[in-house]
């Protein structure tokens, strides 16, 4: 059943750019590339309950570090791999600081915004990477340059991305590792107790997420061929992603998906809509209002409560 | 009988509250051995600094062979010492046998092993047919028979009960002195914090009585009972706060 279901909305998917418009094809590269990002900020914040809202960090290392180097010759499909295992370095940091120390809760916001916004001020003050303006890229339409003329070729990519993020998390979750995840999440000292290295699992955590998202970031900078320090390591992308998963349902499988299958479109087609009548920014207030009204009243998110809805 | 856990000296001060003080006194393999004492003598924070949640400020703790200072909590489980807390400490969002499942990972990695035994050890405590539901949904005495069942998952070769009984029916305490017996037999060296006299006397080899965090008496519990430092520590408290005005 689940199976079926789930197989026959990747067909639809599949074909999906065959009849949609080029905007429309735009709006479900950013679902699936926003779902992909949640995803990955999913297992740490969403399954093991570790509050990071500095996720855009790994993106921005993720891009940066595949833009340089692809201007010293080398790959991003090459350079993709070295940015995330860099995200996953910084992840570790982050991790070992906030964790060691057993920050939690705001504590562990404050760390992990914190770093986001030292790589964002660092990035915006050293020439080398370009500084406050950032990094363009030079649009060349070749494959190996992770570009393309075609926008369905972005969309196929996101979808990967979504899938490999969504099978990462499928697989941790039948895992000893997953399980405990989703016990430190409920009580810590009850782990240790048991005998659940948690320091350990919260940092593996953390760097997998990391890891991930720092994949993401190439796509972010090949995608939009410019990476600027102010989006890029800012507050809003990392807030952007955090939404997406806990509206949708943080630690369930399904949930960042459906987050950013609600937020996503919402937040482009309101975003146009306001700033043809001028006013910039008036997306944000719906936005607000979502994230109120799903914290008051499905404070799990959509997904559980869809599930229980349907009765399984 | 060879020792298996040793306390020598063990001390922990908490700003002016000398909470453990000097505290010395062996478990041997197997043995069931149970630590009293008036609320506020130390008690739950001998056995917060034995398993490793809290560092002693003098002495040591030797399981097995091993000397403990400076492991994490896991570390120790891992050695096979494990612990339940007076305040239970279920997840509550995890399922009952989930809640288990943690426990029994540990020795067994394998998801559908550490299930197959997480649901043995249900089964033993009489808690099978709530395996699929959330643990927290479980009545205090199915939570306290839980708390029993995750420090039983994790394989100890010590177990340390910190009042699992209070709060029980007679017939529930019964029920727990006799799943206590149960692990017992299978040679686990158990040691306990208990407030129930009837349960203590009915399980434990052997007593300490703490009082302001020293050891005031141990010995057989029917030499204990009659220890008149003991029944002052007891009773005089007992006289003063339930004295009539």
């Amino acid at each position: 059943m689940t199976w079926t279901l789930g197989l026959a909305a990747l067909a639809v998917l599949l074909a999906l750019p065959a009849v949609l418009s080029g905007y429309a094809v735009t709006i479900f590269v950013l679902i699936f590339f926003y779902a992909f990002l949640a995803q990955a900020w999913n297992i740490v914040g969403g399954y093991a309950g570790q509050l990071s809202v500095g996720h855009a960090a790994f993106v921005g290392v993720g891009g940066y570090t595949a833009a340089l180097l692809l201007d010293r010759g080398v790959t991003p499909w090459l350079g993709m791999f070295v940015g995330a295992a860099l995200a996953a370095v910084l992840g570790g940091v982050i991790g070992y600081l906030g964790f060691r120390f057993g920050l939690r809760g705001f504590y562990l916001v404050l760390l992990t915004v914190a770093f986001a916004e030292v790589c964002r001020i660092l990035a915006s003050n050293i020439d080398a990477v370009g500084g406050a303006v950032g990094l363009y890229i030079t649009f060349t339409g070749n494959p190996r340059q992770f570009q393309f003329q075609d926008q369905r070729a972005y969309y196929y990519l996101a979808l990967a991305l979504m899938l490999l993020g969504t099978g990462v998390v499928a697989l941790i979750e039948r895992r000893r590792f997953g399980i405990y995840l989703t016990a430190i999440r409920e009580d810590e000292a009850a782990c240790e107790a048991l005998g659940v290295p948690t320091l350990k699992y919260k940092m593996l955590a953390m760097v997998v997420s990391a890891f991930l998202t720092g994949l993401g970031g190439t796509f972010y900078a090949f995608y939009l061929f410019s990476l600027q320090p102010s989006t890029v390591f800012g507050i809003p992308l990392s807030v952007e992603i955090i939404i997406r998963a806990i509206i949708g349902g943080a630690g369930t499988l399904l949930g960042p998906i459906l987050g950013s299958f609600i937020l996503t479109p919402l937040g482009e087609v309101s975003r146009a809509y306001f700033s043809q009548s001028g006013l910039h920014g008036a997306h944000l207030i719906v936005y607000g209002v979502l994230l109120i009204t799903v914290v008051l009243f499905l404070p799990q998110g959509a997904y559980p409560y869809l599930r229980r809805l349907f009765g399984r | 009988m060879t020792v298996l856990l040793q306390v020598a000296g063990l001390s922990k001060r908490f700003g002016g509250v000398q909470a453990v003080k000097d505290l010395d006194f062996t478990v041997a393999e197997g043995e069931i051995v149970a630590l009293i004492g008036p609320n506020g003598a130390g008690k739950t924070t001998a056995f917060a600094l034995i398993s490793g949640f809290l560092s002693s400020d003098a002495g040591r703790v030797t399981f097995a062979g091993r000397d403990l200072r400076g492991l994490a909590p896991h570390q120790v489980n891992a050695l096979g010492l494990a612990r339940t807390f007076q305040i239970m400490r279920p997840f509550p969002r995890l399922t009952v046998v989930r809640n288990v499942m943690i426990a029994t990972l540990g020795r067994h990695a394998d998801v559908a092993e550490a299930e197959r035994r997480a649901r043995a050890v249900l089964d033993e405590l009489g808690l099978g047919a709530k395996a699929d539901r959330p643990a927290g949904g479980l009545t205090l005495a199915e939570r306290k028979r839980l708390e029993l069942a995750r420090a039983l998952g994790t394989e100890p070769r010590l177990l340390l009960l910190d009042e699992v009984m209070s709060g029980l029916t007679d017939a529930e305490t019964e029920r727990i002195v006799e799943l206590v017996w149960a692990i017992n037999r299978r040679g686990i060296a158990i040691l306990l914090i208990e407030h129930v006299m009837r349960a203590v006397m009915s399980l434990a080899q052997r007593i300490v009585v703490l009082n302001h965090g020293e050891r005031i008496a141990e010995g057989r519990p029917e030499s204990v009972a009659n220890d008149p430092r003991v029944i002052e520590a007891y009773l005089g408290d007992e006289a003063v706060t339930r004295a009539p005005a």
